[in-house]
């Protein structure tokens, strides 16, 4: 998996710090966001899951995350401002709560705790997850956005083996092509642009080598002691995957992030200081209490080397290796784009292939599901994932909370669950220890 | 002997009876039909099961669990925040119920369902365990081909599972005995909206749910003699408003909840069991047969909260429901935890704020076993409306 690159481990004294970084990339974005419809320019809400962005970037739109813009009020605090105003408008407390805390954004007229949100010029909803369509229906319906649902054919049973140019994937790649195809018309109608092919080409380059990067950043982390929390510190890095995706402020962020873990390993420095513990996260984080998530498991000496939230919502072109052929910058968008969907995506709903898979290159102790109460995607086979991982003989441990709702955080609760997952641990003790 | 005397009220009641025993277990039903080597279950909302009819295997609408099942093991293996559907689904792939299934078939319909084929495959390794994609996104040209595609996938599947070709010619002849079906189908409905008080909607519901038990062919053979004998049947218009039911297109609500809704209206049209009724014309019976399904999805077909389809906004389908059936009001339904259906069962409510038209939520569960509240509800709903309409 992983990608070679001439890097170079930074010094010590290098003043590149991924937090700092990551936050001021994400700040100058919503910069931009503000002014975007003052400009002129078009703006497309998409996905973290299958979203076509080196399209819109190729006809520069400018990218809304609405699922990043939720995400952004509970890591601020204000979610349940914003959840409360869509449920006092009328929408069933059972529901997503990204798409109930966007609900609130369009009932505060676009007001975000990061600033104002930019009306959207079209939204593109892939089936990755079900609720990404009934959310741009709600756009469609309520905003008049012109939505696009992108249909990616997904993993269709478990032991699924698809190879890049199998007649499976050539069917699957003709038809998520032939939907780029009235994607591109619709973009150079909303643009009055032609697609620049070359540009597209230029993209998937800088899209290439970030992934690289990426690739590289999630194998460091193999390394005992990991060098980064998958769950803390990986959420920064997933965002620029996101946020900036394709774009050479991207690319130099991998770049330098890669070189920043090197030199975390070259130098036996760990995230947390006496790691005893190496975790894999199944999962989303709760935002509103991330911190204290890991800070419950940090406090025992356990690290989350890994999540397969870092492959799903960042687009899932690391789980299958693979890359862009830029000669030929379209068709190979098509196949790529069917390819991650299958093995970066969609796989959630075997989710029991890739984790014994991962517990094993990750060297784990432990798997820790987190189950959401609004996230059908994430969560609905989770126990049941959960009972198979057991019947290998790997310690699990099942907490449940939700994305941004803070009413779903029970810290006592949660908190004697994870200490009494970690006495079980210590009396087992670590796979380096045995 | 003299000849038996045609009773049409008691021609209805035995067929009426076939169709409740059916459909009183939600498992598999003992015995396999003559011409039938197995049987495939698959999830709602629509399954091409002229594939499975011409494959050998008996298709099996499976539509949860009801409200007698007791959960044993379900409870421990999903989130308690997943709809009754999934869970007891679940609960019949653990319980052993569904031990005896050549296979299982779910869709994209929404992510619960989804995760029903993992679970499946993890708990029960020897069924084939599957999801038919088919697409959310039905305007692009070419998905007819894919959607075709992913049919001749299937049509694989169960040729390897059945260790038996699945030739044009049983594909066609499925197609003819389906589209029998489906224009009985156009006839209960029909009578539904012209003359409601000739046929309920439990019964109806009833008649249409059989199905999901037994051969096509034999589903046939009990609706033609439903219809034979509904067109005797003499009973008196009643002073009920004519209602539109939405929200029944995946988890069922109780045949008793829509036993206290007939109570008290016409429910003139409804999306219950919308899957069995998706293709709303005759396939082709000519050409390509898998070819002829694929365009009949794309060009023929319902709609449901949980098919994106450019040109069926969620709106406009319940209005032209309301419309074509000359209804006053709706009600709309939604299962517990499905996010599509709660999801549109708000924007429908807005929309009919917006225009004026009259409507009941309620909320259901396919286990629920009161209804003293709803049947309540119901009535004062009833009332207001024909107060309104006087």
């Amino acid at each position: 998996m992983t990608t070679a690159t001439a890097s170079r481990p930074e010094t010590e004294k290098s003043a590149f710090d991924p937090r700092v970084e990551g936050q001021r990339l994400i700040k100058e974005w919503y910069a931009e966001l503000e002014q975007a419809n003052e400009l002129g320019q078009p703006v497309a809400n998409v996905f973290v899951m299958g979203n076509a962005v080196e399209i819109l970037r190729a006809f520069d739109f400018k990218l809304v995350f609405p699922e990043i813009n939720s995400l952004q009020t509970g890591v601020r605090k204000s979610s349940e401002e914003y959840i409360r105003l869509s449920e006092d408008y009328g929408m069933s407390p059972d529901v997503c709560s990204y798409v109930k805390a966007d609900v609130g954004l369009i009932l505060k007229e676009n007001r975000h705790p990061v600033g104002r949100i930019p009306k959207a010029s079209l939204a593109i909803a892939s089936n990755m997850c079900s609720t990404f369509i009934k959310w741009a229906e709600i756009w469609e319906r309520w905003l008049k956005t012109p939505t696009f649902v992108l249909d990616l054919p997904g993993q269709r049973a478990a032991g699924w083996q698809v190879r890049p140019g199998d007649a499976q994937h050539s069917a699957d790649s003709r038809w998520v092509e032939a939907q780029f195809a009235e994607l591109i018309a619709r973009c150079e109608k909303i643009t009055g642009k032609k697609l620049d092919l070359d540009k597209l080409a230029e993209i998937e380059d800088r899209v290439n080598r970030m992934v690289g990067h990426w690739n590289n950043v999630m194998m460091l982390n193999r390394r005992t002691p990991a060098p980064y929390n998958a769950m803390l510190d990986g959420l920064t890095y997933i965002g620029i995957m996101n946020v900036h995706r394709g774009t050479q402020e991207g690319v130099d962020f991998m770049r330098r992030l890669e070189q920043h873990l090197e030199a975390k390993v070259a130098r036996g420095e760990g995230r947390v200081k006496d790691e005893r513990f190496r975790l894999l996260f199944s999962g989303t984080p709760c935002y509103v209490s991330m911190r204290r998530l890991v800070e419950l498991f940090e406090n025992w000496g356990g690290v989350f080397a890994y999540s397969d939230y870092l492959t799903f919502a960042a687009g899932g072109m690391d789980a299958a290796e693979l890359r862009y052929d830029t000669s030929r910058p379209l068709e190979s968008l098509a196949e790529v784009t069917a390819i991650a969907a299958q093995r970066g995506l969609s796989n959630q709903f075997f989710a029991h292939e890739r984790l014994a898979q991962q517990i094993r290159d990750y060297g784990t102790d432990g798997v820790v599901f987190h189950g959401i109460k609004s996230c059908r995607f994430v969560s609905s086979g989770m126990a049941d994932t959960r009972e198979f991982i057991s019947r290998l003989d790997v310690p699990t441990l099942y907490i449940e909370s939700d994305l941004i709702d803070p009413r779903y955080w029970a810290d006592a609760q949660i908190k004697n669950r994870v200490d009494a997952f970690f006495e079980a641990l210590g009396q087992r003790g670590s796979r380096r220890a045995s | 002997m003299p000849e038996a005397v045609y009773d049409s009220q008691k021609e209805l009641e035995l067929v009426l009876e076939r169709c409740n025993e059916a459909v009183r277990e939600p498992g598999i039903p003992p015995g396999l039909p003559e011409g039938f080597s197995g049987t495939l279950g698959h999830f709602p909302v629509y399954f091409p099961e002229e594939i499975a009819h011409a494959a050998g295997l008996l298709p099996m609408a499976l539509l949860g669990g009801g409200n007698r099942m007791e959960m044993k093991h379900a409870d421990a293996r999903m989130g308690s925040f997943v709809c009754s559907i999934c869970r007891s689904t679940t609960e019949m792939g653990l319980n052993g119920s569904l031990k005896d299934l050549s296979g299982f078939v779910t869709h994209p319909i929404c992510d619960a369902a989804k995760h029903l084929a993992g679970i499946w495959a993890r708990n029960l390794p020897d069924q084939v365990s599957q999801i038919l994609y088919l697409p959310q996104n039905v305007n692009t040209p070419g998905a007819v081909r894919y959607i075709a595609a992913e049919y001749q996938r299937l049509r694989g599947v169960l040729e390897a599972k059945t260790g038996r070709k699945v030739s044009d010619e049983a594909l066609r002849a499925s197609l003819r005995t389906y589209n029998r079906n489906r224009a009985l189908l156009r006839e209960v409905y029909a009578l539904r909206r012209d003359a409601p008080w000739k046929l309920s909607c439990t019964e109806s519901y009833l008649l249409t749910r059989a199905r999901s038990r037994m051969p096509c062919e034999e589903h046939n053979a009990l609706l033609e003699r439903a219809l034979a004998a509904l067109a005797h049947r003499k009973a008196p218009a009643q002073d009920k408003p004519r209602v539109v039911f939405v929200g029944g297109f995946c988890e069922q609500p109780p045949l008793e909840m829509l036993e206290a809704i007939d109570e008290s209206c016409y429910v003139v049209d409804d999306d219950l069991l919308i899957g069995m009724r998706w293709l709303t014309a005759d396939v082709p019976e000519g050409g390509d047969p898998v070819w002829a399904l694929a365009e009949s999805y794309v060009e023929r077909s319902a709609a449901s909260p949980v098919q994106h389809d450019a040109r069926k906004s969620k709106e406009g389908y319940l209005m032209e429901m309301l419309r074509g059936a000359n209804a006053d009001a709706a009600i709309l339904t939604a299962a517990k935890f499905c996010e599509p259906g709660l999801d549109d069962q708000l924007a429908w409510s807005k929309h009919f704020d917006e225009v004026g038209v009259p409507y009941l939520v309620l909320e259901f569960e396919e286990k629920m076993t009161s209804f003293e509240q709803m049947a309540m509800q119901v009535e004062t709903f009833a009332e207001s409306l024909l107060f309104a309409l006087a």
